[in-house]
C-alpha cells in the first residue's frame, strides 16, 4: 500500500506546485495586462482614497485640489472653466485629460521604487498623498486674457519667449471640470454628453488642438524666409497694382479693400499687410524655400510640450498659385495658437525657439521641491541679424500700421495682425506680438473666430490687437 | 517518553512562532484601521491564539505521541483566517473566533471518543448511511444559495452537510476497503492485454459514481462532486493498486460531467465562464473576473493587509478568501498559504505511510486526500485554473460546518499518527 500512498502524495504534491506556477503568473506576468483591463476599476476606486496634489500657478494660485468627502477624495476646480484647457479633468468615469491625465503618477504621488531602502519607506510612509504642481501661468494674465477674449470664441497663448514659460494659455469656450470631477455619477453622465454634443467642441483646447488658416499673420514666416535667403531687404521694392494674378489660373489675390499700393518696399508691405507684395515674394522663393523656414519655425514638426499640441502644416508639394496663397497664410496652412505665439517668439529671442513650457516644478506634501523644470532651447528659426530686422519691421506694423490698436504709450510693441478668409462666414482675427522690442518679456498670439462680436467688420487689428494689448499692459504693468 | 516530550516541544516551538505571526498580522490591521492599540486588541488577539494553547495541553497528556506539525499549520490558518476575517467582514469576526472554538471542542471530543479508531470500524455502515443521508438531505429539505443547494437550515443556523458527510464517507470507505482490498484486487480477465478484475468488484465504483452525479445533477454542485469522486478513487487506488479503477473512474465522471454539461444549463454557464470570464464581466463573469484583478493588482508582495480592495468580490470572506488573501499579501502571502496546505497533506501522507493497521493507513489517506482534493479545487477555481465551483478553503473560509468537519478531520489524523508513533516506540 505504501508504494501507492507515495504515488499519491506525489501527485498532490505536484497538484499544488501547478497552483503555485498558475498563481505566479497571474500575479507576475499576466498581471500588467489584467491590472490594465478597462473592465477593472479598482485603479480608479483606490485613487479616489488618496488626496490627490494641487495644481497650483506660479504666483500660487490653487486651480486644482481634493476635498474630502465620505472617506473618499473629490477633485475641484475653484476656478471653474478658466484653466480646463490646462487642467483637463479628472473623472472616475471617463478618465482624465490635460495635466491631469500627463501628471497623473505625480499627482498621485507615485514613485518609482528601485531599491530596497525606496520599498521601505513607500512602506512607512505610504502613498495617501499626492505631489503638487506648479505651472508657469500667471494667474493675473490668465484671467485677464480671458476677460480680454470675452464670450468670443477663440484662443489666447501667451509665453516668455526668453524662457518658453507659457504665461497665459486660455480658450473659449471652456468647460466647467467639476462637473466631470462630481462623485454624484448622474452628473457626471449628464454632463459628458452635452459636452460631447456640443457642436463648439469645448473639450477641446483651442489653444493647442484646433488649427486655424493664420492668414496675414504668417506674413512674418515669408518675410524673414525672403531676408534669411537673401532675396529681399527690407527696402526692396515691390510693384502692387492692386492684384496678382495666380499663374496657371484664373485666380487673383487681392489686397484689403482692393487697394492698389503702387511701388512699395518690403517693409512699408509689412506694414500695411500688402497681399500682392508677399504672394509675388511667395512666387520668387519658391514652395521649397518657403517650407523650409516655416519648418524652422516649427511648422510640420511636433511641438516638444506637456500637453498635446496638434502640428502645424504647410503642405510640402504645392503648386505656384498655392505657394503664392500660403505665403499670405491662406490655402492649405494651418497653425495651432501656441505655433504662432512662438513665432513672435523666435523673432524676440534672437531668432532662437525655446522649448515651451507650462510645469516648472513638481513638489510634495510639505512642499518640498523634488523636480524643476528648467528652459531649453528647441531650434533656431533665423538668424540674429533677421531677427534683429524683423522686429524693426514688426515695430512698425504696431507704431503706423494695422496694428495700431495693440500700442501701449512707453512700451515699444512688435506684431502683425491678420484677417484669415474662410470658406463659411466672417474671417478669423489674429494677432501676434512681443514686448518689448528691446528687451522681450511677453510673446502673445491671439485669434478670434469668425470675427468674434464684430463677425464680417473684424480684422486682426480692430478685434484680435485689443486683446492682446490688454496683456502687455498687464504683464508689464503700466498704467494704460 | 524524551520522544514525546520531543514532539510537543516542537510543537510548541512551532506554536509559538505562528503566534507571533498572527499577532503581528492583527497588530498591522488594528493600527491599520483604528491606527491605536487598545486593550481590546490584546484580547482579541489572545481570542485567536489562546485555544490552540489549550489543544497543545490537551494533547500532552491525551496523544502526546501525535504528530507535531498539524496542529501548528492548522492554528496558522485559522488564525490568517480571522485575521482575513477581521479585515473583510469585521461583524463575522466574534463569530468565526466562536466557530473555531467550537471546532477545536469538537476535536477534543472526537480525540476522546476516536483515539481508538479501530472501533470506527464497527459502525461503517452507519456511517455509510448517515454520508448518504447528509449528502443526498439538501436534495430534499435544503435551501438553495449562489445557485446550489447544499446547505440546510436547522433552527436558523445554516448547514452545510455535504463537509460532515464527506468524513462519514472516509470512515466506511476505509473500513469497506479494508475488508473488500483482497477481493477487489484480483485481476482473473484478459482484455485487450490489460488484466481486468472481475466484473461485479467494478460495482461500489458504479454505485459512488451514481451518488456523485446525484449530487451534481440535484444539488447543483460540480465542487462536492469532485470532491467525492476523486476521495472515493484515491482511496480505492491506495487499497488495491490498480490503476484501471483509476483510469476507468476517472473516463466515467468524464462522461457524466460532459453529459451534464449538455444536458443542464448550470453547468454550461459555470464552464463557459470558466473558458471565458472576460465575455460578459458586469454579469455572470463578475465574481471570477473580481477575483482576478484581485489577485493580478497583488503582485509579488501584496498592497498590504487591508489597502486593497478585495471587497470587490462577492463572497469573498468564503469561497474567496484566497483571492483576498493574494490581493493584500501579494505572491509571497499566497505562496505562504499554499505551502501551509502542502505541509499539512504531507504529514497526512505521512501518517499514512507510518500507520501499522491499514484501516489506519486508508482512514489516513482518505482524510487527508479530502483536504488536499477541497484545498485543490477551490484555490484551482478562484485562480481560474479549474472551473469555478463553491466549496470553502479549510480552516480559512468563514463558516461553521466547514470548520466544524475540518477539526474533526483533523482530530482523527491526529488519531492514527498516535497510534503509529506508539508502535514505533514500543
Amino acid at each position: 500500500m505504501n508504494k501507492q500512498i507515495s504515488r499519491l502524495g506525489i501527485l498532490f504534491a505536484s497538484a499544488f506546485a501547478i497552483l503555485c506556477f498558475n498563481l505566479t503568473y497571474l500575479q507576475i506576468w499576466a498581471a500588467p495586462r489584467t491590472v490594465s483591463s478597462p473592465s477593472n476599476t479598482r485603479g480608479m476606486a483606490q485613487e479616489l482614497t488618496i488626496e490627490r496634489g494641487q495644481i497650483l500657478t506660479s504666483d500660487g494660485q490653487i486651480v486644482a485640489l481634493s476635498k474630502e468627502v465620505d472617506r473618499n477624495y473629490e477633485r475641484s476646480y475653484p476656478y471653474k472653466n478658466l484653466y480646463a484647457p490646462i487642467t483637463g479633468y479628472y473623472s472616475l468615469r471617463y478618465g482624465r485629460s490635460g495635466l491631469e491625465r500627463v501628471f497623473n503618477d505625480e499627482l498621485l504621488g507615485k514613485k518609482e521604487i528601485s531599491s530596497a531602502d525606496q520599498y521601505y519607506q513607500s512602506l512607512v510612509e505610504g502613498t495617501t498623498k499626492g505631489h503638487s504642481i506648479v505651472l508657469t501661468i500667471d494667474s493675473r494674465l490668465q484671467e485677464a486674457a480671458s476677460q480680454a477674449l470675452g464670450d468670443q470664441k477663440g484662443a489666447v497663448v501667451a509665453l516668455n519667449p526668453k524662457t518658453g514659460e507659457v504665461l497665459a494659455m486660455v480658450s473659449n469656450p471652456s468647460f466647467d471640470p467639476n462637473q466631470l470631477a462630481s462623485l454624484n455619477s448622474s452628473v457626471v453622465d449628464r454632463t459628458w454628453e452635452a459636452l460631447n454634443k456640443d457642436p463648439e467642441k469645448p473639450l477641446i483646447s483651442r489653444a493647442t488642438q484646433e488649427w486655424y488658416p493664420p492668414g496675414s499673420t504668417f506674413k512674418i514666416v515669408t518675410a524673414s524666409a525672403a531676408l534669411e535667403s537673401g532675396i529681399a531687404e527690407p527696402i526692396t521694392a515691390f510693384r502692387c497694382n492692386g492684384q496678382l494674378k495666380l499663374p496657371l489660373t484664373t485666380h487673383v489675390i487681392k489686397d484689403f479693400g482692393g487697394k492698389s499700393h503702387g511701388e512699395i518696399t518690403l517693409e512699408d508691405a509689412l506694414k500695411v499687410s500688402c497681399n500682392n507684395t508677399f504672394g509675388a515674394l511667395g512666387l520668387e522663393l519658391g514652395p521649397e524655400k518657403l517650407v523650409y523656414y516655416a519648418e524652422r519655425f516649427g511648422m510640420n514638426k511636433e511641438i516638444p510640450f506637456e500637453l498635446p499640441v496638434t502640428k502645424s502644416i504647410i503642405p510640402e508639394d504645392m503648386d505656384e498659385p498655392s505657394t503664392a496663397l500660403s505665403a499670405i497664410g491662406q490655402k492649405d496652412v494651418r497653425v495651432t495658437p501656441l505655433q504662432m505665439a512662438l513665432i513672435s517668439a523666435a523673432i524676440a529671442n534672437d531668432g532662437e525657439i525655446m522649448k515651451p513650457y507650462i510645469v516648472k516644478e513638481i513638489r510634495d506634501y510639505s512642499g518640498k521641491t523634488i523636480k524643476d523644470f528648467g528652459s531649453e532651447k528647441w531650434q533656431k528659426a533665423v538668424s540674429l541679424d533677421t531677427s534683429l530686422t524683423m522686429k524693426e519691421m514688426l515695430k512698425n506694423v504696431v507704431d503706423a500700421g494695422t496694428g495700431k490698436a495693440a500700442a501701449v504709450p512707453s512700451i515699444e510693441v512688435a506684431g502683425k495682425t491678420g484677417t484669415a478668409q474662410v470658406p463659411n462666414g466672417a474671417p478669423h482675427a489674429w494677432f501676434t506680438c512681443f514686448a518689448p522690442v528691446g528687451n522681450p518679456e511677453i510673446a502673445i498670439a491671439v485669434v478670434i473666430e469668425n470675427g468674434g462680436s464684430m463677425g464680417n467688420d473684424a480684422t486682426g487689428g480692430r478685434i484680435a490687437a485689443p486683446v492682446a494689448r490688454e496683456l502687455i499692459v498687464e504683464a508689464l504693468g503700466v498704467n494704460p | 517518553m524524551s520522544r514525546s516530550s520531543g514532539r510537543r516541544n516542537q510543537e510548541l516551538g512551532t506554536l509559538l512562532i505562528v503566534f507571533l505571526t498572527a499577532f503581528l498580522g492583527f497588530v498591522l490591521l488594528c493600527l491599520l484601521q483604528e491606527s491605536k492599540i487598545t486593550g481590546e486588541t490584546g484580547l482579541l488577539a489572545a481570542m485567536i491564539v489562546g485555544p490552540f494553547f489549550l489543544v497543545h495541553i490537551t494533547e500532552r497528556f491525551f496523544v502526546s505521541q501525535s504528530d507535531p506539525l498539524l496542529i501548528p499549520v492548522t492554528a496558522f490558518l485559522s488564525s490568517l483566517s480571522l485575521v482575513m476575517i477581521y479585515r473583510l467582514k469585521p461583524g463575522l469576526f466574534n463569530l468565526q473566533a466562536l466557530w473555531i472554538l467550537i471546532g477545536i471542542f469538537f476535536l477534543v471530543i472526537s480525540l476522546f471518543l476516536a483515539k481508538n479508531y479501530i472501533r470506527l470500524k464497527d459502525y461503517k455502515y452507519m456511517f455509510a448511511l448517515l454520508a448518504l443521508v447528509l449528502l443526498l438531505a439538501p436534495t430534499f429539505i435544503g435551501t438553495e444559495k449562489y445557485g446550489a443547494k447544499l446547505w440546510l437550515n436547522i433552527a436558523g443556523v445554516s448547514f452545510q452537510p455535504s463537509e460532515i458527510a464527506k468524513i462519514c464517507m472516509v470512515i466506511f470507505l476505509a473500513a469497506y476497503l479494508e475488508e473488500k482490498r483482497e477481493l477487489l484486487a484480483i485481476a482473473n480477465k484478459k482484455f485487450l492485454n490489460i488484466w481486468l478484475p472481475p466484473f461485479k468488484h467494478f460495482g461500489p465504483l458504479l454505485l459512488m459514481w451514481l451518488i456523485s452525479l446525484a449530487v451534481l445533477v440535484f444539488e447543483k454542485d460540480l465542487g462536492s462532486s469532485l470532491l467525492f469522486f476523486g476521495i472515493f478513487l484515491s482511496m480505492l487506488y491506495v487499497a488495491t493498486g490498480r490503476k484501471i479503477y483509476v483510469i476507468s473512474g476517472s473516463i466515467l465522471f468524464l462522461i457524466g460531467a460532459t453529459s451534464c454539461y449538455f444536458l443542464f444549463p448550470h453547468v454550461q454557464t459555470r464552464i463557459d465562464i470558466w473558458l471565458n470570464p472576460w465575455q460578459d464581466v458586469a454579469g455572470k463573469g463578475y465574481q471570477i473576473a473580481q477575483s482576478l484583478f484581485a489577485i493580478a493588482s497583488g503582485g509579488l508582495g501584496g498592497t498590504g493587509l487591508g489597502q486593497g480592495f478585495p471587497t470587490y468580490i462577492p463572497a469573498v470572506h468564503t469561497d474567496f478568501i484566497f483571492s483576498a488573501l493574494a490581493e493584500e499579501l501579494g505572491l509571497i502571502g499566497g505562496f505562504a498559504v499554499i505551502i501551509a496546505y502542502l505541509i499539512f497533506v504531507c504529514r497526512g501522507f505521512r501518517i499514512a505511510l507510518t500507520s501499522k493497521d491499514e484501516f489506519g493507513k486508508l482512514l489516513a489517506v482518505g482524510l487527508t486526500s479530502a483536504f488536499a482534493l477541497q484545498t485543490f479545487i477551490i484555490i484551482g477555481g478562484v485562480t481560474k485554473l479549474i472551473p469555478l465551483t463553491g466549496i470553502t478553503l479549510p480552516f480559512m473560509s468563514y463558516g461553521g460546518s466547514s470548520i466544524l468537519a475540518n477539526f474533526i478531520l483533523l482530530a482523527l489524523l491526529l488519531a492514527v499518527s498516535e497510534r503509529a508513533n506508539l508502535g514505533e516506540a514500543l
